[in-house]
């Protein structure tokens, strides 16, 4: 694994492809559907959504062409590698009722073995986020892990930021750093393009010693890292100093109520989110009434059924459910996790319906000074 | 590709199958269910700690268990008909198989509340939560200075489990005389002698030393705050005051979210929290 940084041609890209499908990869990665790119099965690298880019804002995304042959010349789109590693989906246990008698089996199904090609900073981020969440507790997600275990990261730096992108502000990106196997920058030049990479494990090592390649000289490898630093020049901003405490102070703050008025408790924020890992039960039983299942599925903390106790929710209004949504983010995830629940990626910004914008939201809680955190006396509070 | 640690448990959202050993009908609508392992070892836990009661293709929910620590043989649950799985769970009969996962969760501080008084508030169906740690207390008495339970219940008809309240007067007691079973119900019937209003009624008469009591309580939120505020007025440490919190929970294991209460998962942090931990939370509307 002490290979140094290497450059790439697309030869070596589709060789790279083709030795992750000889292993028995499934290899996954950013492809066009319905006018977005999403991550879908890459089969060859004319699947990779070659010439366009995303033009992204609050409540918009485009794409449009960039009149050039980048093979990664946009950012994130609607989907995140979450929906492969916790899946939307997935059966927990099957019970079979016999004889009066109660079985319980686990889902038996081999997890799939998936490369993921093209896998950004921020969500790279975003994958150590969850591992917290699943792994890192007292209770691990045996779903999770034997997806996470077999995976292999192709991550790919961007040299250019979206519109709704803030990853340098939250230290997630743009360069990958850290967990992938092998990581990539593109250099575009017209229709043609070659990466510069760097290994960052001992199967990236293994897997790159199949493909064509050189070692990288000092001038690629430095024109690699000034594209990458021309992307996070170009981000919007959120100010992480004190965020925790500033909105644990904030928890009374007007604007909760301005950004009530506007968001529509859609969800659409917490569906697109690469970090946010809320879920729900499904009992259902076959006609006969022998086998039931149990199936979880993404939640979101939006809904009015997320937080019910027998009598009502508890989170009633949007106010709630929107400050509960971006203090767990930003505040309580900290305590939580040891980390932010925010990896900079700009979805929520995107795909929120009225473009409802995070970064504006705590600057606007920045503004007033709400003094030391004094809730009520005990008892003296509402219902 | 990374190699990651080996869980303690290895799937903790799959059950165990435990048949119903008995069924008790405390009240109209309140059932216990004693439980046996079909297969392994008996369920130990701690008092205070609950489990996920899962029946065949209705659901799961999040059950206080009410029995004896020292008998973990029989897992014991006192649930009230609230829902469909619930009500699902008050209509099994002897004999029928029940899913179980845990114990999870926090317990009740009993270690730390050794030779402190301890006053125990209970509302309505979060008796049961409380009883793990009466029959403790019963178990070591002599570690424990005076012991009070307070309970409330809506009326005479619906206090749970009256015989051994009866018992517990004589054996909680610390003293010859002393009463430390204290009920009052919020409508008197029949012939009901008893007090009558609001279980925080009781705090203020109580022979206490404030510095060294700790209070356990289980009931409805607002119950709780006003019967924090009322131990406080009596002196008692806010670092003294555990609650037992309850919030909506799907998983149990601190992966579905539901049950957050500020920077809390009440399933895993909870349910029993000091009240320091929640004071910022439980007292805004709507967190």
């Amino acid at each position: 694994m002490s290979k140094g940084p290497f450059k790439l041609e697309r030869a070596g890209l589709l060789q790279l492809l083709q030795a992750l499908k000889t292993q028995g990869y499934l290899t996954l990665g950013p492809t066009v559907r319905e006018g977005a790119i999403v991550y879908d099965e890459l089969h060859r690298l004319e699947d990779l959504p070659i010439g366009y880019t995303d033009h992204q804002e609050g409540g918009s995304y485009r794409l449009e062409q960039r009149g050039d042959g980048a093979m990664f010349g946009y950012n994130v789109g609607p989907h995140s590698w979450k929906r492969f590693m916790h899946p939307p989906i997935l059966r927990l246990f099957r019970a079979r009722q016999a004889n009066g008698d109660l079985e319980f089996e686990s889902e038996g199904e081999a997890a799939p073995k998936y490369a993921f090609i093209g896998v950004r900073a921020c969500e790279l981020q975003a994958i150590r986020v969850q591992d917290r969440v699943f792994l890192g507790g007292p209770y691990q997600d045996p779903h999770y892990k034997a997806r996470r275990e077999q995976v292999f990261i192709v991550a790919v730096n961007c040299t250019q930021a979206g519109h709704t992108c803030f990853c340098a502000s939250v230290e997630s990106g743009p360069r990958a750093q850290t967990g992938f196997d092998l990581a990539l920058t593109e250099v575009v030049d017209g229709e043609h393009s070659y990466f510069v990479g760097e290994v960052g494990s001992e199967a990236g090592a293994r897997l790159l010693d199949r493909v064509a390649h050189r070692a990288a000289q000092e001038a690629e490898w430095n024109q690699a890292l000034a594209l990458v630093d021309r992307a996070a020049r170009q981000m919007r901003h959120l100010d992480t100093q004190g965020l925790k405490e500033r909105l644990y102070q904030s928890l009374e703050h007007p604007r909760w109520q301005v950004v009530a008025n506007r968001c529509l408790s859609c969800g659409n924020c917490t569906q697109v989110c690469p970090t946010c890992f809320c879920t729900s039960v499904e009992d259902h039983t076959d006609l006969a009434g022998q086998v039931a299942e149990r199936t979880r599925r993404w939640d979101s903390c939006f809904t009015a059924d997320f937080s019910y106790l027998h009598g009502g929710s508890v989170r009633v209004s949007t106010l709630a459910r929107y400050r509960q949504w971006l203090t767990h983010k930003l505040a309580s995830w900290q305590d939580q996790f040891g980390l932010l629940g925010c990896v900079g990626c700009g979805r929520c910004i995107t795909w929120c319906p009225v473009g409802i914008d995070l970064t504006e939201e705590v600057a606007a809680m920045n503004d007033v000074q709400t003094g030391r955190f004094a809730p009520k006396e005990a008892g003296g509070a509402h219902v | 590709m990374v190699s990651l640690p080996s869980p303690i448990v290895v799937d903790p959202m799959r059950p165990r199958p435990f048949r119903v050993a008995r069924v008790m009908r405390e009240t109209a609508d309140v059932v216990t269910l004693e439980l046996e392992a079909q297969t392994g070892p008996p369920l130990r836990f701690q008092p205070g700690q609950f489990t996920m009661l899962y029946v065949f293709g209705v659901g799961e929910v999040p059950i206080s268990i009410s029995g004896d620590p020292q008998k973990p043989e029989r897992l014991v649950h006192t649930i009230r008909k609230v829902g469909a799985v619930t009500e699902a769970l008050c209509n099994l009969r002897k004999g029928a198989v029940v899913g179980v996962r845990g114990p999870f969760g926090s317990h009740w501080p009993l270690e730390q509340a050794r030779g402190h008084d301890v006053v125990m508030v209970a509302g309505g169906i979060g008796l049961p939560p409380l009883r793990p740690a009466i029959y403790h207390l019963l178990h070591h008495r002599q570690d424990y200075g005076r012991v009070y339970l307070l309970y409330g219940a809506r009326t005479p008809r619906d206090l749970l489990f009256p015989e051994e309240l009866k018992r517990w007067q004589y054996t909680l007691s610390h003293a010859p005389g002393a009463t430390p079973v204290r009920v009052t119900v919020d409508r008197a019937e029949g012939d009901w002698d008893g007090a009558v209003g609001l279980v925080t009624s009781l705090i203020a008469p109580l022979t206490i030393d404030p510095s060294r009591t700790t209070a356990l309580m289980v009931g409805p939120e607002v119950m709780m705050r006003f019967t924090i505020a009322e131990l406080r007025k009596r002196g008692i440490p806010e670092e003294n005051l555990y609650l037992s919190m309850e919030r909506n929970m799907k998983c149990a294991v601190g992966f579905c979210g539901h049950c957050q209460l500020g920077p809390h998962f009440v399933c895993r942090d909870g349910p029993v929290l000091a009240f320091p931990q929640v004071r910022d939370w439980m007292t805004r509307k709507e967190v």
